[in-house]
């Protein structure tokens, strides 16, 4: 039976190609017609049903989706810590104190995951003052299987909570690099107890808690765009790294003596164990499995690998020779400076971000780290406090609806028109910087008071691996 | 019997050996150590702080030999281990009070 009439001889007739393709055409619209006869046979109620599980299945599959990533990303975080920062600072300090700086890492995936239990996701992401969240996720309360919406409306709430505890364990970690090789180990473990819930939970609170003051999307009276941490993560860690760097003073025979890093093969292995699980820390930061992540994935990467140029550069030109140390430290530069911005810029002003940060780095690093004259031993502040300032207000510039749309249409960076949020930025930096440096001198006065935070000369001397934890981290002769 | 010390390159250590195998000395101990004669060291650079590397990496090489082939072995030594550079090192002479083969009380040249 034909459905369409189209000519197929005579003057009128299509060229052999459209006749063809009329005859296929032909032969599909009769099964599609008695198709849609039948459907529009069926019962309203059955179709209901149909599209109900339908709706249910596409949900189901998007948080299948979305939980994979976010479970592998909070891994990859937790990896950085675990041996990525282990093994990156631990290559840089002296051979006596490899285990104790190792150790410094380690025992807070511990002490940060106990802590973050039973009180600190609470502290943090609870809701409370814009300051500092409640007590109603306290012991966990509360948090299962079922998103949360505010924070993953695709994913359990126990993953946000998992994924976000990745993330309170590796910043205090990184304040370790500008106490390593004479803090003592009862004291920082005090410090650590403290410092996790006096600046880490508030400042992530009010970043990234519903109604923080500085929140981006949840309330936030001065909103601050901090994709995965530059304020929260690397401003707190970096610039009390500072402050316990002035407080402890130098170590003993620091500068005169000569402090090489013992090992920097095992530095180089951590730093790239640092690139790769920076994807779960930036990527992961969209809680979902879709295209924010993967911009943010792209933006991460191209930073890093900018920097890592731009920090061999620079030293290349002024010491006249490239060093594997420089270009892995322009990594990790690239690698914080890139943390608030991934998931708001595209991939060109990544990699600007990422220059500016090797190079300013570098130059934190190598000069003015040796104008002021602080021994912060492994450059907590120069990498992480600066690089992470550096690129909090770099945000603020790059930012775009293009990229992230938050504000539905709005402006969100310089680039698409808002000035006004680069004010925003210095103002989370400012926050950061405040809490950084009122909590942690205050810390440590406590933890000096009760326990003395610095070893004394003898143990410092003898090395930490065998003063604080009796061991030797290379026994070649056994 | 005669202790005889040699403080050599480190990339002159194959050629070293293979000249002492090629004279028939089996028996010798050998150590990585640094230091440095007149050698200067270098500086290298960390993060922008200059370090003064003044201690070179060397190989010393020890073996004990019976007086009569003391000579013999210096020879072989110095040959095999002279680049003409400053650097190549230094070989130390020393008498020996005795020396006893662990596995069966061999005493004296018996025991090289």
């Amino acid at each position: 039976m034909r459905i369409l009439s189209v000519p197929t001889t005579g003057a009128l007739a299509p060229p052999m190609p459209l006749r063809k393709c009329a005859r296929s055409l032909t032969a599909l619209a009769l099964p599609l017609l008695f198709a849609g006869i039948s459907l529009a046979q069926t019962p309203p109620a059955d179709l209901e049903k149909r599209l109900a599980d339908l709706d249910k299945a596409t949900k189901s599959a998007q948080m299948a989706g979305d939980n994979a990533w976010m479970l592998t990303s909070a891994a990859l975080v937790l990896m950085m810590t675990g041996p990525g920062l282990a093994l990156f600072y631990g290559g840089l300090v002296r051979r006596k104190n490899v285990l104790s700086t190792m150790m410094h890492s380690f025992v807070l995936m511990a002490l940060i995951s106990i802590l973050w239990a039973v009180v600190g996701y609470s502290l943090a992401f609870g809701e409370g003052t814009p300051f500092i969240g409640g007590l109603r996720y306290l012991f966990l309360n509360g948090v299962g299987g079922d998103p949360n919406v505010d924070y993953g409306p695709t994913v359990p709430h126990q993953t946000y909570m998992v994924y976000q505890l990745m993330f309170a364990i590796i910043t205090p970690a990184l304040i370790s690099g500008a106490f390593a090789e004479r803090m003592k180990f009862s004291a920082m473990l005090l410090f650590m107890t403290l410092w996790a819930l006096v600046v880490y939970s508030p400042q992530a609170h009010m970043v990234w808690g519903k109604g923080g003051f500085l929140n981006g999307t949840l309330g936030g009276k001065i909103p601050a765009w901090d994709f995965a941490g530059g304020t929260v993560v690397h401003i707190t860690s970096g610039v009390s790294a500072l402050v316990c760097a002035l407080y402890l003073g130098k170590r003993e025979g620091y500068p005169s003596e000569t402090m090489r890093p013992h090992n920097l093969v095992i530095s180089f292995i951590g730093a790239c164990l640092l690139w790769v699980g920076w994807f779960g820390f930036n990527a992961g930061s969209a809680v979902a499995a879709g295209p924010l992540a993967t911009s943010a994935f792209v933006a991460t990467h191209f930073a890093t690998a900018a920097a890592v140029l731009g920090w061999m550069t620079a030293e290349w030109m002024v010491v006249g020779k490239p060093s594997v140390l420089g270009a892995i430290s322009g990594a990790v530069a690239g690698l914080v400076a890139i943390t608030p911005a991934s998931g708001f810029v595209k991939p060109m002003p990544a990699i600007l971000i990422g220059v500016i940060a090797g190079v300013v780095c570098y130059f934190m690093v190598s000069k003015v780290k040796q104008k002021f004259g602080y021994d912060d031993a492994l450059d907590a502040f120069g990498v992480h406090g600066i690089g992470g300032t550096v690129g909090a207000i770099l945000t603020g510039v790059f930012a775009t609806k293009e990229v992230n749309d938050l504000r539905m249409g709005k402006a969100m960076g310089l680039v698409d028109g808002d000035a006004g949020q680069v004010v925003n930025q210095l103002v989370a930096c400012l926050f950061a910087w405040g809490l950084a440096i009122v909590g942690t001198y205050i810390i440590l006065k406590i933890c000096d008071a009760v326990l003395g935070v610095r070893v004394n000369k003898a143990a410092e001397i003898e090395g930490l691996d065998y003063s604080q934890h009796g061991e030797e981290g290379y026994n070649f002769e056994s | 019997m005669k202790r005889i010390e040699a403080i050599i390159q480190p990339h002159k250590l194959e050629d070293t050996k293979e000249a002492l195998k090629g004279i028939g000395v089996d028996g010798m101990t050998i150590t990585e150590v640094r230091g440095h004669g007149r050698q200067k060291g270098h500086t290298e650079v960390y993060r922008g702080m200059e370090y003064k590397v003044d201690l070179l990496p060397k190989v010393k090489i020890e073996m004990v030999v019976p007086d009569t082939r003391a000579d013999e072995v210096i020879r072989t030594l110095v040959t095999a281990a002279r680049t003409g550079k400053i650097g190549d090192g230094k070989i130390f002479v020393y008498e020996v009070a005795e020396a006893i083969r662990i596995r069966n009380d061999d005493r004296g040249d018996a025991a090289l």
